[in-house]
């Protein structure tokens, strides 16, 4: 009976451990969902997502069509564009064309996804490489040393030389930009795991763990992991931001992804050479580049303000 | 102080040199072939074998760097593949340009940012406050090619007071040397000044809640006395490290404002060479960059002594 009782106590009290860290992870979530920045940043940046998934439906056509006839339209102009099949549409060319007689309008919309991708998997590619070396450095005491000089003389080389250097080399697809980007973004990520794992292991619930043998992969998994998820998606957010950023500036550049492929940086490399004439060919990508590169910073400083207290005071 | 500036020396040289590996061996694993490049299509293979040779890129890989490396001890770069000079005289002359805008660049970013940022935090939490560091965030987002495209067609295009592009060397005349740079380093320091002016408020905001701030109104400073003197003097600190952790930003940035604006700099250099493969141009130029921003880094660490008399090294 005695013993049932016990059980039972502590039944209870590891259901209301369980309750009070439930509940502190909703608050952080009600927490995020208030903040004004959040909120902003998101809806821009799920209008921008709709704008990418409803690309085909928006008034828009093939962005690699063109027409002779229609080249150097005025924005909201009307002409005619012709298919693969030859057949000639008519068309309104809401923002205009250019020399080539392409429709900006389509080629902006089609951009915006090339820009989500390039930002959200320049993210994740970072995170993913910054994270195992991150923990090896932590972990591993004689990887540190090497293997945090490396990291230290690739962020003395400034980013954007290493993302030209690299994917002028490789040749322009969506993933060598993507690999090229990121990369520069990794000694960040790295140094930030590092010194999570640093302090996190001096815990008493880590120590503990240690001294009950538990495995070392299992306490990076079990405890130093969930630990790093909040600073880990502020810094995501921000590496997103500054990836479109660089794509940008690297199709610019003439050096990204090749020109048929449209993106914002490419379609404002074509239209330099008129700007004079027709600004608003570089100012409609334009306008989305930094629509879009805002959004997400903005939603990155809601983050890190509601989820990471201690890196809003250091920043 | 003085065997504390040679250690710090001393331990840039690793950096420098794992910079040096990782250029090199980054360019060298990627497939372009720039004997390929230069021998243009018309040309067989045994017209690119012998341009590879003549390059001496038929080595191998470690012997290539050997060589590289024990030329660079010397202090020198390579013979450029396209070019065909040596990458010292290249960078020679493309590095007035570069310093010019990035000097202008700085003067104005800190001139500006620093003021607001004082500003911003001594009204702390009102309509400027807010408005400035909105700004702030704006100036993190605007890339720099579109903002230096509604510059051109605002003050350029529409007003007419300021050149599109190119750049006037200052043995012409310091006049047309910053009429000509006005526009480029605008269009630069928006990112930067957004940086400073950030951490300026932040780093006064602190010191204004000290216990001197206090005595010295007290005392019946004049305000602006407060400000400069007690409350920015003691910012100091982080607004320095700030601006040279910005130089990353900084070079970043001049690649793209060169080429928009048409300055024959460094930017420009690193970007034809690029697309030219020209590796010992590369490697110079991305080590050039690298070693003034761990430089500028170092001589940072030690203004501390000066702006914070309490560190002592």
């Amino acid at each position: 009976m005695v013993e049932l009782k016990v059980v039972n106590a502590v039944n209870a009290e590891a259901l209301s451990v369980e309750a009070a860290s439930v509940h502190v992870q909703a608050s952080a979530w009600q927490r995020v969902r208030r903040s004004t920045s959040v909120r902003i940043g998101g809806t821009v940046l799920l209008v921008l997502v709709a704008i990418a998934l409803l690309a085909p439906w928006l008034g828009t056509v093939d962005p690699a069509l063109f027409d002779p006839g229609s080249r150097d339209l005025l924005p909201g102009q009307f002409g005619e564009i012709t298919t693969l099949d030859g057949e000639q549409l008519k068309h309104r060319f809401l923002m205009g064309s250019d020399s080539f007689g392409r429709d900006i309008h389509s080629r902006v919309i089609y951009g915006t996804q090339v820009s989500l991708i390039v930002g959200l998997f320049t993210a994740v590619v970072a995170l993913v490489f910054g994270i195992g070396f991150g923990l090896c450095a932590g972990f591993l005491r004689w990887l540190d040393g090497p293997l945090m000089r490396v990291m230290d003389g690739l962020m003395a080389i400034p980013a954007v030389l290493i993302a030209i250097a690299l994917v002028a080399m490789w040749k322009g697809s969506v993933p060598t930009v993507v690999v090229a980007i990121a990369i520069p973004e990794i000694p960040r990520v790295t140094r930030l795991v590092r010194s999570l794992v640093l302090s996190i292991r001096e815990e008493p619930y880590v120590e503990a763990a240690i001294s009950l043998g538990t495995p070392t992969w299992l306490i990076m998994v079990r405890h130093i992991l969930p630990n790093c998820v909040a600073p880990l998606v502020v810094q995501g957010t921000f590496i997103c931001a500054s990836g479109i950023l660089t794509e940008a500036i690297l199709s610019f550049l003439g050096v990204g992804l090749p020109s048929d492929i449209p993106t914002w940086g490419n379609v404002m490399a074509e239209g330099r050479a008129q700007f004079n004439t027709y600004p608003h060919n570089i100012f409609f990508p334009g306008f989305f580049l930094a629509l879009t590169v805002l959004a997400v910073n903005i939603l990155g400083d809601g983050l890190r303000d509601t989820l990471d207290p201690k890196m809003a005071k250091r920043g | 102080m003085f065997t504390f500036l040679g250690r710090r020396l001393l331990s840039t040289l690793p950096v420098l040199l794992i910079v040096a590996v990782l250029v090199f061996f980054m360019l060298r694993l990627t497939p372009g072939d720039p004997a390929a490049l230069l021998a243009g299509d018309a040309a067989n293979a045994e017209q690119i074998a012998q341009i590879r040779a003549g390059l001496g890129l038929d080595r191998s890989i470690p012997v290539q760097f050997g060589i590289w490396f024990g030329h660079l001890l010397t202090g020198d770069l390579g013979q450029s593949f396209y070019y065909k000079t040596p990458v010292t005289t290249l960078i020679g002359q493309r590095l007035e340009p570069t310093l010019s805008l990035t000097l202008v660049t700085i003067t104005l970013a800190v001139l500006v940012a620093v003021p607001l940022g004082v500003l911003a935090a001594w009204r702390f939490g009102s309509l400027l406050d807010r408005v400035l560091m909105g700004f702030s965030v704006a100036g993190f987002s605007i890339p720099v090619f579109v903002l230096a495209y509604l510059l051109i067609w605002a003050l350029s295009l529409q007003l007419g007071w300021l050149p599109v592009q190119g750049y006037k060397r200052i043995a012409d005349g310091v006049g047309p040397w910053l009429y000509h740079l006005t526009l480029p380093a605008m269009t630069l320091s928006v990112i930067y000044i957004a940086l400073i002016a950030r951490v300026t408020r932040a780093a006064v905001l602190e010191t204004l809640g000290e216990d001197y701030i206090r005595t010295a109104r007290a005392k019946g400073l004049p305000e602006n006395a407060v400000l400069m003197r007690h409350a920015l003097a003691n910012a100091a600190v982080p607004i320095i490290t700030v601006i040279g952790i910005g130089i990353a930003l900084l070079i970043g940035g001049v690649v793209v404002t060169e080429s928009v604006y048409a300055i024959p700099g460094l930017g420009r250099l690193t970007v034809d060479a690029v697309l030219a493969r020209d590796f010992p141009t590369i490697q110079g130029v991305i080590l050039l960059f690298s070693f003034v921003y761990v430089l500028v880094n170092l001589l940072i660490d030690l203004s501390y002594v000066f702006f914070d008399p309490r560190i002592r090294y």
